[in-house]
């Protein structure tokens, strides 16, 4: 548990401002995703309102790609949403990773900032904590920058579409699992890490192939936290 | 499956439904903690799961993407190896991934 008092936690407006600036480089790459987006969906016929209307509300670049591919002039809604949850259901255990250090904040703004979470600010903001440094400035002030970015992609793609008629040639495709490799790289690592991570791998990769779709990030997740668990280690470090 | 027709009331309440879903499992991590005792065996658990969450998105990536895909991710572990700038290798990355597949 955080013992070092209450730096590591504080949230405010010149913290989440500076959480934004640090997440710009990502958050630019993460617009030419949003192009590219906006284009796909134009592609597969959803007006230009219904797909800006989408990437504001719903936040979440891989799996609307993932919808995409369900959408037509008949939508199957059940089926459109459960693999929603199911690509979604990820940000069920990186809040409750989070929950160590939002539970200092007021209950308000500890959901306030859980709206704005993502895959790129939620594991900064983790590297960050784990290193003993403040880490709700990149998570709220991160995401609304990737937030933002997202949307205002979506725009470009969808009324320049032409701009980025074909990401996957421009690697943008990979921007954010190079993103989360070189995180991975950058974490502190012992053996105890290595046997979790073994876990996780094994588990996520079987659940890709024998699971059904877009099972495969929670059984790896949650197969990697059990193991952790029987770990032998007794100083948690949080 | 149930199915609609794509008219504009139709999409734009799946849009708000779409959106709901997405917002439970944003906030719905956060409130079962709230619910949970955080025990040390809790705490080794979601310590041990955070970093696995990441591991669990790249290993199919790795294993089971294309060939650009893996050279990407090579390219990225090999510059942060050298640079250690996470911003350099993720560059590096995107560009092998760019450079393989135009040629």
């Amino acid at each position: 548990m955080p013992h070092v008092g209450s730096t590591l936690y504080r949230l405010n407006q010149q913290i989440a401002w500076q959480g934004f600036v640090t997440m710009l480089p990502i958050a630019f790459f993460v617009s030419a995703f949003g192009a590219a987006f906006g284009l796909a969906a134009a592609q597969a016929g959803i007006s230009d309102t219904h797909t800006l209307t989408m990437s504001v509300l719903v936040f979440t670049g891989t799996a609307q790609f993932a919808v995409l591919d369900l959408w037509g002039s008949q939508l199957p809604a059940l089926t459109i949403l459960v693999t929603l949850f199911a690509i979604n259901a990820r940000h069920l255990l990186m809040g409750a990773t989070l929950f160590p250090w939002l539970r200092h904040l007021p209950t308000k703004q500890r959901y306030l900032v859980m709206l704005f979470a993502s895959d790129a600010n939620w594991a900064m903001s983790m590297q960050a904590f784990n290193r003993k440094q403040p880490g709700l400035g990149i998570l709220f002030g991160g995401g609304i920058a990737l937030w933002l970015f997202w949307v205002v992609g979506t725009w470009v793609g969808v009324y320049f579409g032409n701009v980025i008629s074909n990401p996957e040639a421009y690697g943008i495709d990979m921007v954010m699992g190079c993103f989360l490799l070189a995180l991975v790289l950058d974490t502190e690592k012992n053996a105890h890490t290595y046997l979790v991570w073994a876990v996780a791998a094994a588990a996520s990769l079987l659940a890709y192939w024998y699971l059904p779709e877009n099972s495969h990030v929670i059984v790896g997740a949650i197969a990697g936290g059990l193991a952790g668990t029987f770990g032998g280690q007794q100083d948690a470090e949080l | 499956m149930l199915s609609f027709d794509a008219t504009n009331i139709n999409i734009l309440v799946l849009i708000a439904l779409m959106a709901l879903v997405t917002l439970a499992t944003r906030l719905g991590g956060v409130y079962i903690m709230s619910l949970v005792p955080l025990k040390p065996r809790v705490q080794r658990f979601i310590q041990a799961m955070s970093g696995s969450v990441l591991i669990a998105i790249l290993a199919p990536m790795a294993l089971a993407g294309d060939a650009a895909a893996r050279f990407a991710m090579l390219a990225t572990i090999v510059v942060m190896l050298v640079v250690k700038k996470p911003l350099i290798a993720i560059s590096c990355g995107v560009l092998a991934a760019a450079l393989f597949r135009a040629y």
